[in-house]
This record gives structure tokens, sequence and C-alpha cells, in this order.
């Protein structure tokens, strides 16, 4: 009884996706209209899965740089897909029409998809905006390989001497191990729902 | 005339000084230390930046408990220059919102190297609150925007 009742407390607590579970699909707007899933992508090897917004400095700092993996890394298998999860009335400037905004004057290669019920934030247990989930295919199930920040410095791109998300996906793609499968940075908390 | 202006000058001197006084720029060991050393207080530790909208929202909380609960001491850190290099913004801020509760900016690059030697629990999203007993070693630790009366709450669990 006493083993089902601490069994139960540690589900409760558990929040979101750790490195090795696996994903389950989801299916959200992008800023076309369409709703898009994972599995729409035949040919991916893995996702560089980034939640991510308009409003946030962090964010706005790490756009050039998300742009940029999503360049480097889709044509052999890892594309960017980026969910905005902020609960609209709180950051008016994450609404779904701001962002299809944001990605037309941004030019946006990637999917920037809106996680409005905000179940798939939940789901993968993100925190903060910019957090990778990047995901790898294996046996045909998405496992998650690394979680966390895209690299050490927000402030200052040249002066980032750790490009964790870059180094998994190298890694991944050479099909190696790496050390570092979850890091934590500075970020916006995702503006949730009041309960 | 000349003396008005050099006491014109010397209040504006004063006043800066006070305010760069008050923000200090210190690294996470001093943090740590703060963190460590026992005193009689409830430590009350609020992480937050200029740019942050919630972290400004939630500020005004902070600052009555810095005065109305005299068991807490209130820290604020701020996380700006993780994004800004330049103090200034932040100055200003305590000057326009004459914050009276001890400010402290973070200068730490790499926050995966530290924020963990803050709280474990915490993901580095901002506001988060950290409420201490440094004799107990009891904590609570927060990671959202708090609401009227959760800070009260908080400093009761520890006491």
């Amino acid at each position: 009884m006493i083993l089902v009742i601490a069994m139960a407390s540690i589900q409760s607590t558990k929040k979101g996706y750790e490195v090795g579970d696996v994903v389950r699909d989801f299916n959200l707007k992008n800023v076309e209209g369409k709703q898009v899933s994972l599995s729409n992508y035949k040919d991916a090897k893995g996702f560089i899965v980034i939640f991510d917004c308009n409003s946030c400095p962090v964010s706005k700092l790490y756009n050039k740089r998300i742009q940029a993996l999503h360049k480097k890394y889709s044509s052999s298998g890892f594309p960017v897909v980026a969910i905005n999860a902020n609960d609209a009335e709180k950051s008016p400037e994450d609404s779904y029409e701001q962002m299809v905004k944001e990605a037309k004057a941004k030019e946006y290669e990637f999917a920037y998809l809106y996680d409005q019920s905000q179940e798939v934030a939940h789901a993968f247990g993100a925190t903060n905006t910019p957090q990778a989930f990047i995901l790898v295919k294996k046996d045909a199930a998405l496992k998650v390989a690394y979680i966390g920040a895209i690299d050490n410095n927000a402030r200052d791109e040249s002066k980032a001497e750790k490009k964790y998300v870059e180094n998994a996906v190298d890694a991944l793609l050479k099909n190696q191990p790496f050390s570092i499968t979850k890091t934590k940075a500075i970020g916006c908390g995702i503006g949730w729902k009041d309960a | 005339m000349k003396q008005i202006l050099a006491c014109i000058v010397l209040i504006f001197l004063c006043q800066d000084s006070l305010v760069a006084q008050n923000a200090r720029t210190i690294k996470v060991s001093e943090l740590e230390a703060i963190l460590k050393a026992k005193t009689d207080k409830i430590q009350v530790i609020n992480f937050w930046a200029t740019w942050c909208a919630p972290c400004v929202k939630e500020m005004p909380i902070f600052e009555k408990a810095n005065i109305d609960i005299t068991e807490a001491k209130v820290t604020l850190i701020s996380l700006d220059l993780n994004l800004d290099p330049a103090p200034e913004k932040v100055y200003r801020f305590i000057e326009r919102k004459k914050l009276a509760s001890t400010v402290f900016l973070l200068d730490e690059p790499d926050p995966n190297f530290w924020i963990d030697k803050i709280d474990k629990r915490w993901s580095g999203a901002l506001p988060a609150t950290l409420v201490l007993n440094t004799k107990t070693g009891k904590r609570q630790f927060v990671e959202h925007e708090l609401v009227e009366g959760e800070l009260e709450s908080l400093i009761a669990t520890v006491k």
C-alpha cells in the first residue's frame, strides 16, 4: 500500500520527458494555418524541437542561431521545429497572429507551431524559452537525446565555446555517443495559463 | 553660484554612488556565501531581470516584504548582465522604481555551470524565488510569478 502511494507520488511529481524517454507525436498549427505532426517529416532522422516565442529577449538573442541550426541540419535530417506555448492573454506579443507576422518578417524556414492548449509544452516538461529538445529516431520511435540550452553564452555567440545542440546533433549524425545531454540556461519562464 | 553648483554636483555624485553601491556586481561564489552564512533572518532571494515582465510585475511583493516582514531579508539578484554587459539599465530601473531592497547584479556567464548551485530544482526560468532558513537549512524554491500572500506562506513553511 505504502509502495503504491510512493509510486503515485513519484508519478505526479515527474514533470515531462527525460533524456531517453519516448516522445508522443503531436499535432499543432503552423504559421501557414496547417496542422503539423512530427510523423509528417518522412525523411527526418530526428528533430531539434525548440520551445521559443516572439517576446522573450533571450529568444530574440538566439533567433539567428536558431535559423542557422535549421539551415545547417535540416538537409541532413534534423530540422528545427519551434513551438510557442506562451499564453497570449499573459503575453499578447506571443499570440498566433503575432507568430505569423514574426515568421514572415524574419523569413522563418523552419516550422513555427502554436501550442495554444499548452499540452505539448506540459508533455515535454518545457520550462523556459528558448529551450531545445533534440529527438532522435530509433526503431520507429522518437527518443529524447538532449534537453537544454542551445549554447553557453546568450549574450555573445562568438564567446559561446560550448555549442551544446550542435555537438549533440553532430554526434547523433555520426552515431557517436556524447557526454552533455542536459543543460540549463537563464530564460523566460513559459507564460502558463492560470490553472 | 559656484557653491550652489558644487552642491548640486555633489548631490548627483552621491546619488549615483548610492545607487551603484546598492546594486553591486557579484560572482556566484559570493551568492553561495550568502546562502551558507547562518543568519537570524529568513533569506528571500528573488532572481529577476529588467527584461522579464512577470518579474517586474511581482517586484512590489518583494519591496513590501522587505519593509513589512522584519524576520526576512530580501535580496534581488538581477540577471540582466546575462544578456547585456552594461549595468546602467538596472541602475536606472532601481532609481525609477525607488527599490529599497538590496540588489546585486550577478555577473556569471555559462549558466549551466552555476544554476544548480543555487537550487537543483531551478530550470533557469525567470522569475524564480528561493526562501531559505539558513539555520535549519529548510528551503522553498518556486519558479513562477508570485501571487498575493504566497511569499508569506513560503516564509512560514521554512520557519
